[in-house]
């Protein structure tokens, strides 16, 4: 049996975990992680994929099972079976992928989650609670609104009037800030603060140092399951923290902007007034015109849903273009499908590496296979050179210093290492055009910086990357040219000298750029 | 890097997946004959007896096993014509129109060319009867590759139109002179050898190579990996440049064809002759022991083996015991349930 905690520290210990341990197959998630969680405090769980954070959060949430350690609220031992007794004992957590019905209301979602739901509803007590919770905390959503239109942002919002509206007192937020522009972010962490000073304590699980700095109290690194530490915001700086995340320095990430000539030279990808219709819930591209040429990066800004997904797969010919051309190296490329995109030297990384770009319950290895299975075949397709394709992969993770399980079925890799998984395989055959999403989505900084090193290894050899990311920090760094799409047409093209990350989140966003 | 827990194999033999394969089969046969047991108990016989006579009239005698054999046929080959397409996801409820429209495409065959030699027909009738399953299959999956109507629906509805085909065929042009429901018999070169004097013919050998191949087919080629890589996520494996709608039409022509298959067998190796609604649901068996045996080719061996008994031995129980043979459908539909509970015997078994 585990002692209970005493507080030491003059502040009450909301809830503390004692030797939390949680294996799944293969993987010790969290070795006999101790942790404290005071009322009135942003505490920041930071850690590279695969650290253990989520994990240990989805347990306090009741979502997965410890297998040993106790957890305390209040200092009396509790035992969470589910997200309900979680609640119970007012515990709630924003998941990255959200968990609202997009076919309800925002009323709808807020009162399906209520404690004690009445068999009939007061409609007009919930939205007057709704009302004086959101506007508290200047969580402003239209009640009546159906969530499946609400921004990405206003999803958020809901998420945590949620969790407020149920009487929680520790608010754990999942990788927040992940899908938010960033004018948006502001807005969040404003947010947190002001349900700090009303008590409510808040658990950010995160990997980006940034905000950690801005907006944490304490910090706690987790590495490899195991907590690295735990500081006091005043004694943390990003040094110290990459450090305790990787037990080592990190190369800095020095990009340089090569000169190009593009005239000159025969663009990669060329878009010549393209329209495509749209089907179900994407966006119709509108006029796009577009070149990549080799050597050069363009960037693709834009908030989730305005089109940049529908690029890529318009480039990809996953998409069919409804008026215009589409070119690639020269050659019309209109009418073409995929599998002659790919075969004519094309890479691509999709957003979603689970849903978009890999078989489940393939390995690893047959996963790498399966974008040039005609390559890898011999006698006529009878059989596979494995050995081949294992040698290609060892090639490219060297070189992008990955290292992957290459028996384990593709679904049980986290998603870091899924996104890993992708980007080495399509850095094999060293590709002429890229198409990226997201490439650095749910990557660790080190990771990151491989990913993006990786690119621009690429662009110097004189491939064109279309690069599609939400990190505009990625986007400025990377890019030599940077284009923001709205709405399914181009808002704008910079050079990422020539603007700055506020223009381009008002483009973005669709509203009006205020010089101050 | 991470740790690794170990976990000790408890009971080595049960590690290996074959044997847990092949015992939680067995359990759930027993599952099943047990609830058939209280069926048989409240009409008033004796379960033990049923059994008994099923087992004997069976697998007691010679005899008895050649005929379970005989109807394990053409469920071997409808099951591999349902496991097939499933591996790229596609569900082929259509087996059974497919082996009508297989079957008259290889009687036109054996009753046009009945001059030519064995060696030469047969192949004909084969290359035919899959040619016309194929066809049939062509129109459900090329529907679904643009996107029109999902394949269950539109296969599972053809399934009534082939028979009717297959009736205006017979009525209108193939009828023998002297009955009107099935056509003239086949002249013996237009038949499958048989082996051993009993009615077990070719078929079976056709059968059991076709799933061997299939099997290495799946595991070595490059369009195995490739249909694996459809099945698994079909919108990942069209991002990773692989024709998916080649791959939908085709792969649902070849169940088609393998479907024919096995209706050109069972007029030429079984019937000798094309009867009015010859199948009685070989199709829809085939759909079951495939989906019974999670569509590996050992599964579908050992369950069309199974279920081949229960029919063989269910025709002697109405004779001898008195029991109607709907009963049988009863004994069928047990193993069914029964089998796609998935009861699981050990923990985490579950695939």
């Amino acid at each position: 049996m585990l002692k209970p905690p005493s507080s030491t520290n003059s502040q009450l210990n909301l809830v503390s975990l004692r030797g939390i341990t949680k294996a799944f197959p293969g993987v010790l998630a969290n070795d006999e992680i101790d942790l404290d969680i005071y009322a009135s405090e942003v505490h920041a769980l930071l850690g590279e994929n695969g650290a253990g954070k989520s994990t240990l959060m989805k347990i306090l949430y009741g979502f997965y099972h410890l297998d040993s350690g106790q957890i305390f609220v209040n200092e009396r031992p509790v035992r969470i079976q589910s997200p309900h007794d979680a609640l119970a004992i007012r515990i709630g957590m924003v998941f990255q992928d959200f968990s609202l019905i997009p076919a309800l209301s925002v009323m709808e979602n807020l009162a399906l989650f209520l404690p004690q739901l009445p068999a009939v509803l007061d409609v007009n007590g919930i939205n007057r609670r709704i009302a004086q919770v959101s506007e508290q905390y200047s969580l402003e959503v239209n009640p009546e609104a159906l969530v499946s239109q609400l921004s990405v942002g206003e999803l958020q919002k809901v998420e945590i009037l949620k969790l407020l509206l149920a009487d929680a007192r520790l608010l754990i937020l999942d990788e927040p800030t992940r899908v938010l522009a960033p004018h948006e972010v502001q807005a969040l962490f404003r947010v947190i603060d002001s349900l700090k000073k009303d008590g409510y304590a808040i658990v950010l699980i995160t990997h980006k140092l940034k905000e950690v700095l801005e907006c944490a109290d304490r910090i706690t690194v987790l590495r490899a399951g195991r907590v690295a530490g735990t500081l006091l915001r005043p004694d943390a700086d990003e040094n110290r923290l990459i450090s305790m995340m990787f037990e080592k320095k990190l190369g800095t990430n020095v990009v340089t902007h090569k000169t190009v000539k593009p005239d000159q030279v025969q663009a990669c990808l060329e878009f010549r007034d393209v329209w495509t219709h749209a089907e179900g819930l994407e966006t119709a591209l509108q006029s796009i015109n577009l070149q990549v040429h080799p050597g050069e990066i363009v960037g693709v800004a834009g908030v989730s849903g305005n089109g940049q997904k529908e690029l890529g797969e318009l480039a990809m010919g996953l998409i069919r273009c409804a008026r215009g051309k589409k070119f690639i190296f020269g050659k019309d490329f209109t009418d073409k499908s995929v599998q002659d995109v790919r075969t004519s030297g094309v890479a691509f990384i999709p957003e979603n590496p689970l849903t978009m770009s890999v078989g489940p319950f393939m390995t690893v290895l047959q996963n790498m296979a399966i974008t040039r299975t005609a390559k890898y075949a011999r006698m006529g397709g009878l059989s596979m050179d494995w050995q081949a394709v294992h040698t290609d992969i060892e090639q490219s993770n060297q070189r992008l210093g990955f290292s992957l399980p290459l028996n384990a079925p593709a679904r049980s890799l986290s998603g870091g290492n899924l996104q890993r998984m992708v980007v080495a395989r399509e850095m094999i055959g060293d590709p002429r055009l890229i198409i990226a999403s997201y490439i650095t989505r749910g990557l660790d900084v080190q990771s990151a910086i491989a990913a993006r090193q990786a690119l621009i290894q690429a662009r110097d050899n004189g491939a064109g990357v279309l690069l599609i990311s939400e990190d505009l920090e990625e986007l400025f760094t990377l890019s030599d040219w940077l284009i923001v799409l709205y709405a399914g047409k181009i808002a704008g093209k910079f050079r990422p000298v020539n603007t700055n990350v506020y223009e381009v989140g008002h483009l973005m966003t669709g509203s009006k750029v205020e010089h101050a | 890097m991470l740790k690794t827990s170990e976990v000790a194999p408890r009971f080595p033999i049960f590690q290996n997946k074959t044997v847990i394969q092949i015992i939680r089969y067995l359990y759930m046969i027993l599952l099943a004959l047990v609830l058939f047991g209280v069926i048989l108990l409240i009409s008033g016989k004796n379960p033990l007896q049923a059994y008994k006579d099923i087992l004997t009239s069976t697998l007691g005698s010679a005899y008895g096993f050649s005929e379970v054999l005989v109807s394990m046929i053409p469920m071997l080959i409808t099951a591999l014509a349902v496991a097939l397409p499933a591996r790229v996801g596609l569900i082929n409820v259509g087996g059974e129109g497919q082996l009508y429209i297989g079957a008259a495409f290889a009687t036109f065959g054996a009753l046009t060319f009945s001059n030519l030699p064995a060696w030469l027909l047969l192949p004909i009738m084969i290359l035919l009867g899959m040619l016309g399953g194929a066809l049939w299959a062509f129109i459900p999956g090329y529907l679904k590759a643009i996107g029109l109507v999902n394949e269950t629906i539109t296969t599972l509805l053809l399934n009534s139109v082939a028979p009717k085909i297959v009736g205006f065929l017979i009525f209108g042009f193939w009828h023998s002179p002297k009955d009107t429901i099935k056509t003239t018999t086949f002249v013996d070169t237009a038949r499958l050898p048989t082996f051993f004097g009993t009615r077990i013919h070719l078929g079976l050998v056709i059968g059991l190579v076709l799933l061997v191949l299939f099997w290495l087919f799946m595991k070595y080629t490059r369009w195995g990996l490739e249909m694996r890589a459809i099945g698994n996520n079909a919108q990942a494996a069209r991002r990773n440049g692989i024709p998916l709608k080649k791959y939908l039409i085709i792969v649902m022509c070849v169940g088609g064809a393998i479907a024919g298959l096995a209706g050109m067998s069972q007029v030429s190796g079984f019937y000798g002759v094309l009867l009015l609604n010859f199948s009685m649901s070989l199709g829809f068996m085939g759909f079951m022991i495939s989906w019974m045996a999670g569509g590996e080719p050992l599964g579908i061996v050992l369950m069309s083996f199974v279920v081949s008994v229960i029919i063989t031995g269910g025709n002697l129980l109405q004779l001898t015991r008195g029991v109607p043979y709907s009963v049988i459908n009863l004994l069928l539909a047990f193993t069914l349930f029964v089998v796609l509970a998935r009861p699981s015997l050990f923990k985490g078994k579950k695939s």
